[in-house]
């Protein structure tokens, strides 16, 4: 008798756990934008949809570097409708990069799960749910959305590197402290430092949407420096 | 400075087996066909590699799959989040 019950409670204690760790599962959503005053609302909107639709937990953190076309007084607007709980602004003076935003952006994060995208609709929210479905099926550590594979495309012949990630959050912490690189050479470093440290990496087949508005960010300059910030990756890992 | 590193060190060794190869160095005497196919052997790896990777770009971006229901499916939404936020009292 006495064997049986301790069997029974590990496994009733673990299901328990993992109730409760499904009802404390909550979604950081970083989101810096620059000159985005046209794709926040709409990003915004269909974030909350996603998650409202999938009863997952969130908090949509907006880091503006001081855009000049009033993304800021959107933004503001966006808190004032779905309430500062939900929507939370932590903005900069000037463009600082991308991953001091990330930064910046976590210190306020209090979800257990972050979510980096970008605020341009070339990544539907609706996606997002089965990032965390997938977290949970392989308790994978990072889990990247990717466009080729499975139901995985492109619609308009942008190739640039449109990066979706959901992290844990220690594991971000983790990653932040280790690169080094900016701008979006930072994305690929952090996969990079990832591999070096044995974190699991799950990918989600995901569709890409051009942009609908705005002008891209990435000039010729970008690439360059692209180019040189994955040298430096080569020579230095 | 790891992976710069392990390609040197790789390089290196390729490299200079080649050279001891070719050049008799080691005082080895291969058979005319293997030095013949021995000596324009980098430069031919070179070249493969090239189409390899061209190949392989190729490849990816011919087999792209091409969502036009989900840019159709997106369009539609983007009005119904401009209309409800609208009504939520949004000034675009």
């Amino acid at each position: 008798m006495a064997s049986l019950e301790v069997s029974r409670s590990p496994l009733r204690s673990r299901r328990e756990l993992e109730v409760r760790s499904t009802r404390q599962d909550k979604c950081s959503v970083l989101l810096p934008t620059y000159n985005e005053r046209e794709n926040l609302p709409l990003i915004v909107w269909l974030l909350v949809k996603s998650f409202s639709e999938s009863g997952i937990n969130y908090e949509i953190i907006i880091i503006d570097d001081g855009s000049p076309d009033g993304t800021k007084d959107v933004a503001e607007q966006l808190e004032k409708i779905y309430g500062s709980d939900r929507i939370l602004l932590r903005p900069r003076e000037k463009k600082l990069g991308l991953g001091t935003a990330y930064i910046h952006g976590m210190k306020h994060a209090t979800g257990n799960y972050i979510i980096i995208m970008d605020a341009d609709l070339s990544h539907h929210p609706k996606f997002i749910p089965e990032f965390i479905r997938k977290q949970k099926e392989g308790n994978f550590d990072i889990v990247s959305g990717t466009r080729y594979k499975g139901n995985g495309g492109v619609y308009g012949w942008d190739l640039k590197r449109k990066i979706i990630r959901l992290y844990r959050k220690e594991v971000l912490e983790k990653l932040i402290e280790k690169c080094v690189s900016k701008g979006y050479v930072f994305q690929m470093e952090m996969i990079v430092r990832a591999r070096q440290l044995n974190y699991t990496i799950g990918e989600v087949p995901i569709s890409f949407v051009d942009r609908v508005y705005g002008e891209s960010k990435l000039g010729g300059n970008e690439i360059i420096s692209f180019l040189r910030g994955l040298l430096t990756l080569f020579a230095t890992t | 400075m790891m992976k710069l590193v392990q390609w040197l060190w790789g390089l290196a060794i390729l490299g200079s087996t080649w050279v001891a190869l070719t050049t008799g160095a080691l005082g080895l005497e291969l058979p005319l066909s293997c030095q013949e196919v021995l000596w324009p052997l980098p430069a031919y790896m070179l070249v493969s590699t090239g189409c390899y990777a061209l190949d392989t770009v190729g490849c990816h971006v011919a087999t792209f799959h091409d969502c036009e229901d989900a840019t159709r499916k997106l369009q539609s939404q983007i009005q119904e989040a401009q209309a409800d936020l609208a009504r939520s009292g949004l000034r675009f």
